[in-house]
């Protein structure tokens, strides 16, 4: 009974292992940086991607009436323009801030149907002197 | 009951008060400190549901490998004791895994944006949740004890190998989970000690609470196969 376990177990542990190191790591690709899609743009046409990068500083540009967003996504070699609408993005999104948009390449443009921001493991309190009211209050006042 | 008291593992000790006391005790001071603490430059006061998350998701972690030590025990000694240690150690981490997920939802919304996405690092938790579940279905189909306890054992030690393939998620794949702000394997810390301290604090309460919850979950087990051996 014994050895006929230990057989089963073996056999599953080294599908996961297969699976994990084999399969997936090569598959588990989350997003794409630019430069990525610049080395295979044909491979990447209308099809959904997702598309991950920083937000390119003074790239950024929100109209809140029509809720169009435009900016370009850079991993620091190669940039492309992003164009997202129908949605406010979320608070934490802004320059040179992470961000992942799911969407299509349409015409040298990324259009996105969904946008995340992807934010920093680092949790520092507000610079010194600043307390949690007054934080508090210029939360409520930049709303 | 004459058989419950007979063994000393059905017997409610004070050691067990103690933990879940101590742990209750931790909690309340846990909640004041955590609410007394600093926002995050960048997130705001919302960045202070990590004094529930990372607690939490920790102890959702720790119940595996409790589970696989209690099971792997089972499988040598073959004493019913220790399964149902190993089925309490589950059980108690399907509640934190829940909270973890909870707080994790909660938290992502305002900051990425989605409640959930399948990324490597939510994708694996949502693996370790099923594994979870999973193992309470296998001990409730099965009948016989030491078949059950066998059964279960496996379970118990294949989702162990999902643990550390979770926690390494955010580092070996692209993902939109940040990286440990803790990170045990390089021991670097990215959190100001104002924040840190009240999650510690956290993260000793759960960890005593989780323990205490385990130990009354196995006497209460004890209890109930000395009710059927009756």
């Amino acid at each position: 009974m014994k050895p006929k376990y230990l057989l089963g177990l073996l056999v599953v542990g080294a599908a996961l292992a297969y699976l994990i190191f084999g399969g997936l790591g090569q598959n588990l690709v989350y997003f794409i940086t630019p430069s990525e899609y610049f080395q295979q743009a044909e491979r990447y046409q209308n099809r959904p991607v997702r598309l991950g990068g920083l937000v390119k500083a003074g790239s950024l540009d929100y109209n809140p009436k029509t809720l169009e967003l435009r900016f370009v996504v850079t991993d620091g070699v190669k940039e492309i323009p992003v164009r997202s609408s129908g949605a406010t993005p979320p608070a934490l999104f802004g320059e040179n801030r992470g961000v992942v948009v799911e969407g299509r390449f349409q015409d040298g443009v990324f259009v996105s149907q969904n946008l995340l921001v992807k934010h920093s493991e680092s949790y520092q309190a507000p610079k010194e002197g600043w307390t949690p009211e007054q934080v508090r209050k210029l939360i409520e006042e930049a709303e | 009951m004459q058989l419950a008291r007979s063994n000393p593992k059905s017997r409610l000790d004070g050691l067990t008060w103690l933990v879940l006391s101590l742990g209750v005790l931790g909690a309340v001071v846990g909640f004041f400190m955590a609410m007394s603490s600093p926002p995050d430059q960048n997130q705001g006061f919302v960045a202070r549901i990590f004094h529930m998350h990372v607690p939490t998701a920790w102890m959702a972690y720790l119940a595996s490998f409790g589970a696989l030590f209690y099971s792997v025990a089972y499988l040598v000694r073959r004493q019913a004791h220790f399964d149902r240690v190993a089925a309490a150690a589950v059980e108690v981490g399907l509640i934190f895994m829940a909270l973890a997920l909870l707080t994790g939802m909660l938290w992502a919304r305002p900051t990425w944006g989605v409640y959930w996405d399948w990324e490597p690092r939510l994708t694996t938790t949502a693996i370790l949740f099923a594994i979870y579940v999973g193992y309470m279905v296998v001990r409730g189909a099965i009948e016989d004890p030491e078949l059950r306890a066998k059964a279960a054992a496996g379970v118990a030690i294949l989702g162990a190998i999902n643990v550390p393939i979770s926690y390494m998620s955010v580092k070996w794949w692209r993902s939109l989970h940040q990286t440990q702000s803790i990170d045990l394997t390089t021991g670097k810390i990215m959190v100001d000690s104002a924040i840190l301290i009240p999650m510690l604090v956290n993260l000793a309460a759960f960890t005593l609470l989780y323990v205490g919850m385990v130990r009354l979950r196995g006497i209460i087990a004890a209890r109930e196969a000395a009710q059927e051996e009756a």
